[in-house]
């Protein structure tokens, strides 16, 4: 049904095809992981380490032993979970003090809209290694500072939105019939930003998969053991020489769904007008956000 | 248009103002003592009286605000405070590893700009034609493919399969290499792409049509007219990217073992070692306001008619 419905947007059937199937075969993956991958992930076994592919270990081990093929899909998990869960929180604050600072207006607006301008002056990855640098390095603290540092881009964008809406005529409607801010807020305002914002997201959460596993590869987000793509790279670049497949085969990944989400991204985007996000946009950061939250 | 400069170095006054002050509370955020920080640093057995001292030292004890005005005044100077590590001042620090970021952030977008206006004028000349679908490919997979991993299948192919490049280290030219690639080649994947579109607009514009009309060569249209304006969203670009190289040449110095302000941060990083990154933090963003202030004013000079329209209008 998706393939259908984003036939319009897509240049042609067979990517949309394509786009589908990548992208519901790492939802499987992420969900399932646990009961395809047939080794456990962070088994150590010096005897088996840097094995060749095998019956038994289809893409060979790594130097711990680890089984390979179960590291990849176990990684699907923390890359795509930590990075849609990154996105849906910012973009959950985002919604928020966007919408009220829009709708309010005045000073509520004028303090929150310069604060967002301010943390908008750093460039967003050193803005969140900083923030990774007080807080200390690890997962949680890595979340919590690309949090913290992305909310600002949805803010200003649902700020944007909610200005031009609040002027329609079935904004004034609702309130002459006594309707409370709230109400409004919830019924009237949040239903028509949402979608737009959808269609942004899906760009933003390849950017998210790649932030996070920069972050991992630094060393500073998800820590060995546990198989993040990023760490992966991390832990196989030792390894280059003699096993290159080691840090050959996450990067593959990160790059497939990083293009799928650009892919899906720009296609929606062509469909529900929010044009040449790929070609134009990506100005600041990959922050299209930015592009379309600018004065 | 001398007012206008004032009016634009005004307007950065606040955001400066504001990112020295965010920088600063983040210092206050954090849940590490300044004082047991340093005294952790420095291997000194942290006692009361002694961090007691410290803060006093430091200026802990004073109202934030105050503790702020401090600071600013010290950032004016130039004085960062000392590392905790190497108890050598942040500054000098800095300026001993800067040097060597510049040269890496330049070289990668002399050779963005190198490659990409070519590909790109090209691209928008023979639209659809191979060069346009080269040019997007590359600039599909430049978007998307992970920079610190790219460095790597570099160094697999150039320095350890073909063994023509080497890996890491600095000096040679040979050195700057695969360092520069990698971190052009996401600019690349912009830039390039970002020019055909707006050559492409600036084809449709009426004056090309008249330009042509009147016999002028087409190489002379091209070149002297298209070209220079078409230009403009590109500067635009550049100075957004700006955050984008810095964040990239912390990446790149890890994968190459770049000796530069990067790889320092990140070691700051794990050191916990505070006004190391105080410093690389507020650094980052006064370069990034001040790169796109230069951007802005550089595109009024370059074609006033565009950015006075963009003007009145914000």
């Amino acid at each position: 049904m998706i393939a259908r419905r984003m036939r319009i947007g897509l240049k042609s059937r067979k990517t949309a095809l394509a786009v589908t199937v990548v992208l519901g075969f790492f939802i499987l993956v992420t969900v399932l992981a646990p009961w395809i991958a047939p080794h456990d992930p962070i088994q150590v076994n010096l005897a088996h380490k840097l094995q060749p592919p095998s019956w038994e270990h289809p893409l060979g081990t790594d130097h711990l032993g680890r089984d390979t093929l179960s590291r990849l899909l176990y990684g699907a998990r923390y890359s795509l979970g930590f990075a849609s869960l990154i996105f849906l929180s910012a973009l959950g604050i985002g919604l928020l003090i966007g919408t009220v600072a829009g709708y309010k207006g005045g000073i509520v607006d004028s303090v929150l809209m310069r604060f967002c301008e301010g943390v908008m002056a750093f460039p967003s990855l050193v803005l969140v290694l900083g923030l990774v640098g007080i807080f200390g390095p690890g997962l949680a603290q890595v979340v919590l500072a690309m949090v913290m540092v992305q909310w600002v881009y949805y803010a200003r964008m649902f700020r944007g939105m909610v200005l031009d809406l609040k002027e329609r005529n079935f904004i004034t409607a609702a309130k002459i019939s006594g309707s409370s801010t709230w109400k409004i807020i919830r019924r009237h305002i949040i239903p028509n930003v949402l979608p737009p914002i959808v269609v942004m997201g899906t760009l933003e959460i390849g950017w998210a998969i790649m932030d996070i596993a920069a972050m991992s590869f630094l060393g500073l987000g998800i820590q060995p053991p546990m198989p993040e793509w990023g760490a992966m790279i991390h832990e196989g670049k030792g390894y280059i020489r003699s096993h290159p497949e080691l840090m050959l085969y996450p990067g593959l990944m990160i790059l497939l769904v990083v293009v799928t989400f650009n892919i899906l991204g720009e296609a929606l985007a062509d469909r529900y007008g929010v044009n040449g996000a790929f070609e134009r946009g990506r100005i600041h950061d990959g922050k299209t956000a930015q592009r379309i939250a600018g004065k | 248009m001398g007012s206008y400069i004032g009016r634009r170095l005004l307007a950065v006054l606040p955001i400066f103002l504001f990112a020295t002050f965010l920088t600063f509370l983040l210092i206050h955020l954090s849940p590490v003592d300044p004082a047991e920080a340093y005294l952790a640093a420095s291997h000194i057995q942290p006692t009361e009286e002694l961090i007691a001292q410290k803060r006093q030292e430091f200026g802990l004890d004073q109202p934030l605000l105050v503790q702020y005005a401090q600071a600013l005044m010290k950032m004016c100077r130039l004085d960062f405070g000392t590392s905790y590590i190497s108890n050598q001042p942040v500054w000098d620090e800095v300026m001993l590893r800067m040097p060597a970021t510049i040269q890496l952030a330049f070289s990668s977008l002399l050779l963005a700009v190198i490659v990409s206006v070519p590909l790109g004028f090209l691209s928008a000349l023979y639209k659809n034609g191979v060069i346009d679908q080269i040019s997007r490919l590359l600039a599909f997979f430049g978007a998307s493919i992970p920079q610190f991993w790219l460095g790597y299948l570099l160094i697999y192919f150039f320095a350890v399969k073909l063994d023509l490049l080497p890996v890491q280290g600095k000096g040679t030219l040979a050195n700057l290499v695969l360092p520069s690639l990698t971190l052009a080649m996401g600019l690349i994947a912009v830039y390039s792409r970002l020019l055909r579109t707006s050559v492409l607009e600036q084809l449709r514009e009426p004056y090309v049509l008249y330009a042509r009309t009147r016999g002028l060569k087409e190489k002379l249209i091209m070149g002297k007219h298209v070209l220079k304006i078409a230009f403009s969203p590109m500067l635009t670009g550049l100075g957004m990217n700006m955050g984008k190289l810095l964040a990239g040449t912390i990446i790149v110095e890890e994968v190459f073992s770049w000796p530069g302000f990067g790889r320092y941060f990140i070691e700051a990083i794990f050191n916990r070692d505070i006004p190391v990154i105080q410093c690389y933090v507020l650094l980052s963003a006064c370069l990034f306001i001040l790169c796109n202030l230069i951007v802005d004013l550089l595109q009024m000079y370059l074609n006033p008619r565009i950015s006075w329209k963009g003007r009145t209008e914000s």
